[in-house]
């Protein structure tokens, strides 16, 4: 209720930008108000795990775009780091200190300090594909959904195709093609926008069929019908009718996806064909400490490891929730 | 300006839609092509200010011309005249906005036609600004204020979203929505068919009150021959696509001519045969993928012979009346008053 | 069999939500005799779909019977547990939905749906079910049962589908068949058929319906008594003639006018102003005072119960003989 409030109000307010000049404050008061009020945030309410999933994914996301002030090191620069400081067990361990509460790693790098910048990479890159995916996938599925005919078909046809690839190997291939194609001094640079272009290239495919399934069925709605006897061209009636009728479902699906997108980059990074070490994300740093699993020295790889596990378990949680409560609405 | 003759003219309207299954199931099974004629031969005119009134079942082609007339569906044969400018080429190009304006319509499903994203004042808007038909901000919220009071529903209605209003006010909004572009024209289909009985008074009520104050036209479609009688100057009886009727309201409640406008006129149910054990009635609305030989409604007709088994009857001018039917031609049929109690 | 097939008395069925308790139907009391055709009628969320479902126990949580009972043929029924009630639901009383289509299993052939039904409350091997599924087929007046019999439901036309569930509906000869809005789908000249079906086959096997509808023409023809509906109340009852030709409660009257007609003037057609309230809004005492044209000061503040009027009953402080302090007491 809450997102198609947002979207409801979104639309009316491009239809009508200039309509609503003065009373503009009141309105957000009087929208907040009503999404405090609203069904969806009883539902939220009334499930426990929902509220800690969501808490915990909250935390998370603050702790990690604080990283810079929060952080007791920077463990990037090379500057702090001392040798002899390597290979630290966590505080609670004989040999451990306070200084480096989860240990070190065998650089010198504080593990907690790791785990917060990591998590700042791992989200951002998480966000970005998301976003991107989204606005590829639902552009696409708008497109096919209205027009239908042969444009349907082929932009369908292509989507089947790349749903025959996993979601991993064609990120793999991607990564490759960069890899030959770019000179090996800037690959450092563009990692990450590779894994980004890689993630969004593997999973548009499902915020395109979602939102083209809802365009089919609101095209033949009547309001669309009055829309195009009043004259308003076709890109706004897609615009500004279809889209905010059909984003309903893809925001459950970008929740979801949204984990998704973040452990993908963990295994491509934890490959090795994903970001390089001197931009560790969370995979980076489980990949590193992969190698010390068995001497003895756990704790580099496996809090990096809870870490994500927690994060991507808060993030499902709440997608579940959202596909849950919005459902009876999705009609 | 406005020119003499009618307002809106169809002459000779086809539509067809290709329902056949899909290319590589007919190579496969050798299923063949199956065309199915929403509109097959429809021709009448609506002089200004009048009530038309389109009726007959459904699957019976009148929703098809309605969306016809109003450009939704581009004709596979045939023309669509309004003020004697043909509305739509079959290129597919537009007519000018102009023309756009003056014709406007009114849905049936009061929950499906309004954008439920959309505030109403954002969806009463919509068509003066793509028209362009006021300027400045204030002179907009003044029109939708007017607009709203005009269909008796209050301005502040204007910040409310669809879902909070009852089936009767959404379609009082749409009604406000086509009244926007001062609009001379309007195709009513099925404004009232899904609103409770005394929400449909108030309802129809209302456009009459518009009709009056505005000097409208309106192509009113429905299956409900109570409402039409109500509000219609002249009928067309549709079925299977074809008229089979056309008559003033007056002579064709009165004195039916065509079997299937008598058949619809005695087996409606009404308030004012009660407890009546009617005759029974055979058959169904055939197919229309699959429609009979001849006349469509042979199968049906308690006066069929050969000839409608074969031939496909011709409107013909029976004292005023247009009716599609041989038997009627032949004389065999004489119009015959209905009774009525009360 | 004497007495009625179906006694509510006082039935009400409540919504509970996050803001309270809604009150769906509000103290609704009526009886179907055998052989005995009652319409339901009233506008949309007026409670009739309700009170057929609370009757045959297919009220979906959270909806549920809070008060009151439900008889059959003598026996309680509204508080019976699941199993018993699956049993009565199909044998004793069956019901027949508007929309034929979904009513219908689309991947079972006609035959396999009724003989399942035969057998599952008629104990009959297979052999008899089936000769027991023709003729039902026959009696609902569908030609060439031998064959059709083993067809699937796309394959029929929205009337026979109509036709196949009334025969489902009586395949264990149920004392009560509860019609919810059973020709509104239908086209018009279909509608009249399945009217007579269903007139007949009451009067055949004497068989109690409850025809739930909006449409007052399909009461006219059909129905021998009609309750009127109005926010979950009965508003008004008696025999169809009487509410149709003399009705009494003011929102019966303005429904009545407010039906086109063909045949006389045509002119400005009565209205009803307003709208029926939301269950959440229903103002103290007569629900129906906001919109009524002859509201006094007692309307506000009591809500009036049923009470005779003459001919039948009405639920409307006009028609209250007792008060003293009401004023001018109409005659109707």
């Amino acid at each position: 209720m809450s997102s198609t409030l947002v979207c409801g109000s979104i639309a009316s307010r491009w239809a009508l930008a200039d309509l609503a000049s003065s009373a503009g404050a009141q309105r957000w008061h009087l929208a907040l108000h009503r999404v405090f009020d609203s069904d969806l945030w009883w539902s939220f309410r009334r499930s426990p795990v929902t509220v800690g999933a969501a808490v915990i994914s909250l935390v998370m996301v603050a702790a990690a775009l604080l990283a810079g002030w929060i952080a007791p090191h920077d463990p990037f620069d090379p500057a702090s780091l001392n040798l002899l400081d390597a290979t630290n067990p966590p505080a609670w361990l004989p040999g451990g200190s306070w200084r480096f509460p989860l240990g070190t790693d065998d650089q010198g790098r504080d593990i907690l300090s790791a785990i917060l910048y990591g998590s700042r990479l791992s989200l951002g890159i998480g966000f970005a594909a998301v976003l991107l995916a989204m606005a590829l996938g639902v552009t696409l599925g708008l497109i096919a959904g209205w027009r239908g005919g042969l444009v349907d078909t082929i932009i369908m046809r292509i989507a089947d195709v790349k749903l025959s690839f996993p979601a991993i190997l064609i990120a793999l291939l991607i990564d490759g093609v960069a890899r030959a194609m770019v000179p090996h001094d800037a690959q450092t640079e563009i990692a990450s926008l590779v894994v980004i272009a890689a993630i969004v290239l593997s999973s548009w495919v499902q915020y395109a069929r979602t939102v083209r399934a809802s365009a089919m069925v609101e095209r033949d709605k009547e309001y669309i019908q009055a829309a195009r006897m009043i004259g308003v061209r076709p890109v706004r009636i897609v615009v500004g009718h279809l889209l905010p009728n059909a984003i309903g479902p893809v925001l459950v699906v970008a929740t979801i996806n949204l984990a998704l997108a973040i452990l993908t980059e963990a295994t491509l990074s934890f490959l090795g064909v994903g970001l390089p070490p001197t931009q560790p994300s969370l995979g980076t740093l489980i990949r590193n400490g992969n190698d010390y699993l068995l001497s003895g020295d756990w704790w580099i790889s496996i809090f990096p490891g809870v870490a994500l596990a927690v994060l991507i378990l808060s993030i499902n949680l709440l997608g579940d929730w959202l596909r849950d409560a919005l459902n009876p609405k999705l009609r | 300006m406005a020119e003499p003759g009618p307002l809106l003219r169809i002459d000779n309207l086809h539509r067809h839609f290709d329902v056949s299954p899909p290319a590589f199931e007919r190579l496969l099974r050798g299923k063949p092509r199956a065309l199915l004629k929403a509109v097959n031969g429809v021709s009448f005119s609506i002089g200004r200010g009048e009530t038309f009134a389109l009726v007959g079942e459904s699957g019976c082609g009148k929703s098809t011309i309605a969306r016809l007339v109003v450009g939704l569906y581009r004709p596979t044969a045939g023309h669509v005249l309004f003020d004697g400018r043909e509305l739509s080429r079959r290129d597919g190009r537009r007519d000018a906005a102009l023309l756009r304006g003056r014709l406007q319509m009114i849905f049936q499903d009061p929950f499906a036609s309004l954008n439920p994203r959309w505030r109403v004042r954002s969806i009463i808007a919509e068509p003066l600004r793509t028209q362009r038909l006021v300027a400045g901000n204030a002179a907009l919220r003044e029109r939708v204020a007017e607009l709203l009071s005009q269909v008796h529903l209050s301005p502040a209605d204007g910040d409310k979203f669809p879902h909070e209003f009852s089936g009767g006010q959404r379609q009082r909004i749409s009604i406000a929505r086509a009244l926007a572009s001062n609009p001379e024209f309007l195709v009513c289909d099925e404004p009232t068919s899904a609103l409770d009985v005394s929400i449909q008074s108030q309802i129809l009520n209302l456009m009459k009150d518009l009709q009056r104050q505005l000097g409208l036209t309106y192509l009113f479609i429905s299956h409900n021959l109570a409402v039409i009688y109500q509000m219609a100057d002249h009928v067309g009886v549709m079925y299977l696509g074809r008229l089979v009727e056309i008559a003033t309201a007056e002579r064709l409640f009165a004195t039916p001519r065509h079997p299937y406008t008598r058949l619809l006129l005695d087996t409606i149910p009404s308030i004012e045969t009660i407890g009546r054990d009617r005759p029974s009635v055979a058959g169904e609305m055939p197919n229309p993928i699959d429609p009979p030989p001849g006349c469509g409604f042979h199968p049906r007709c308690p006066f069929a012979n050969d000839r409608c088994r074969h031939e496909r009857p011709e409107p013909v001018d029976d004292g005023g009346t247009l009716v599609a039917c041989h038997a009627v031609e032949e004389g065999r049929l004489a119009g015959r008053p209905i009774q009525r109690t009360g | 069999m004497t007495g009625p097939v179906l006694r509510v008395e006082n039935l009400r069925v409540q919504l509970p939500n996050r803001r309270g308790i809604l009150t769906a139907i509000d103290n609704v009391s009526f009886a179907i005799e055998p052989g005995e055709v009652l319409g339901i009628v009233g506008e949309s969320g007026a409670g009739k779909s309700m009170t057929g479902a609370a009757n045959i126990g297919l009220l979906e949580p959270p909806l549920r019977v809070a008060g009151g009972r439900i008889s059959l043929a003598g026996r309680r029924i509204d508080n019976l547990p699941d199993g018993a009630m699956r049993r009565i639901r199909g044998r004793e009383i069956s019901a027949i939905f508007q929309d034929p289509l979904t009513s219908l299993n689309p991947l079972y052939t006609v035959g396999r749906q009724l003989v399942e039904t035969i057998r599952t409350h008629l104990d009959l091997p297979p052999a008899a079910a089936r000769e027991r599924a023709l003729s039902l087929l026959r009696e609902v007046g569908i030609a060439g049962g031998d064959q059709r019999i083993d067809h699937y439901p796309h394959q029929f036309s929205g009337g026979m589908r109509q036709r196949i569930v009334i025969a489902l509906a009586i395949a264990a000869n149920p004392r009560l068949i509860i019609a919810d809005e059973p020709t509104t789908a239908l086209d018009v000249s279909i509608q009249a058929q399945i009217i007579a079906l269903l007139k007949r086959l009451s009067r055949d096997h004497g068989t109690a319906i409850m025809l739930i509808t909006h449409d007052m023409g399909v009461i006219a023809e059909t129905a021998h008594r009609v309750a009127v509906m109005y926010a979950g109340r009965i508003v008004e009852i008696g025999k169809v003639r009487e509410i149709v030709g003399n009705p009494r409660h003011p929102y019966t009257r303005g429904l009545m006018g407010s039906i086109p007609r063909i045949g006389g003037a045509r002119g400005r057609l009565r209205q009803v102003e307003g709208a029926m309230p939301r269950l959440n809004e229903i103002p103290p005492g007569c629900p129906f005072n906001p919109r009524c044209p002859e509201a006094f000061d007692g309307c506000r503040q009591r809500r009036p119960e049923l009470m005779p009027t003459g001919s039948g009953s009405a639920a409307c402080w006009l028609y209250d003989k007792s008060a003293a302090s009401m004023a001018a007491v109409a005659d109707g």
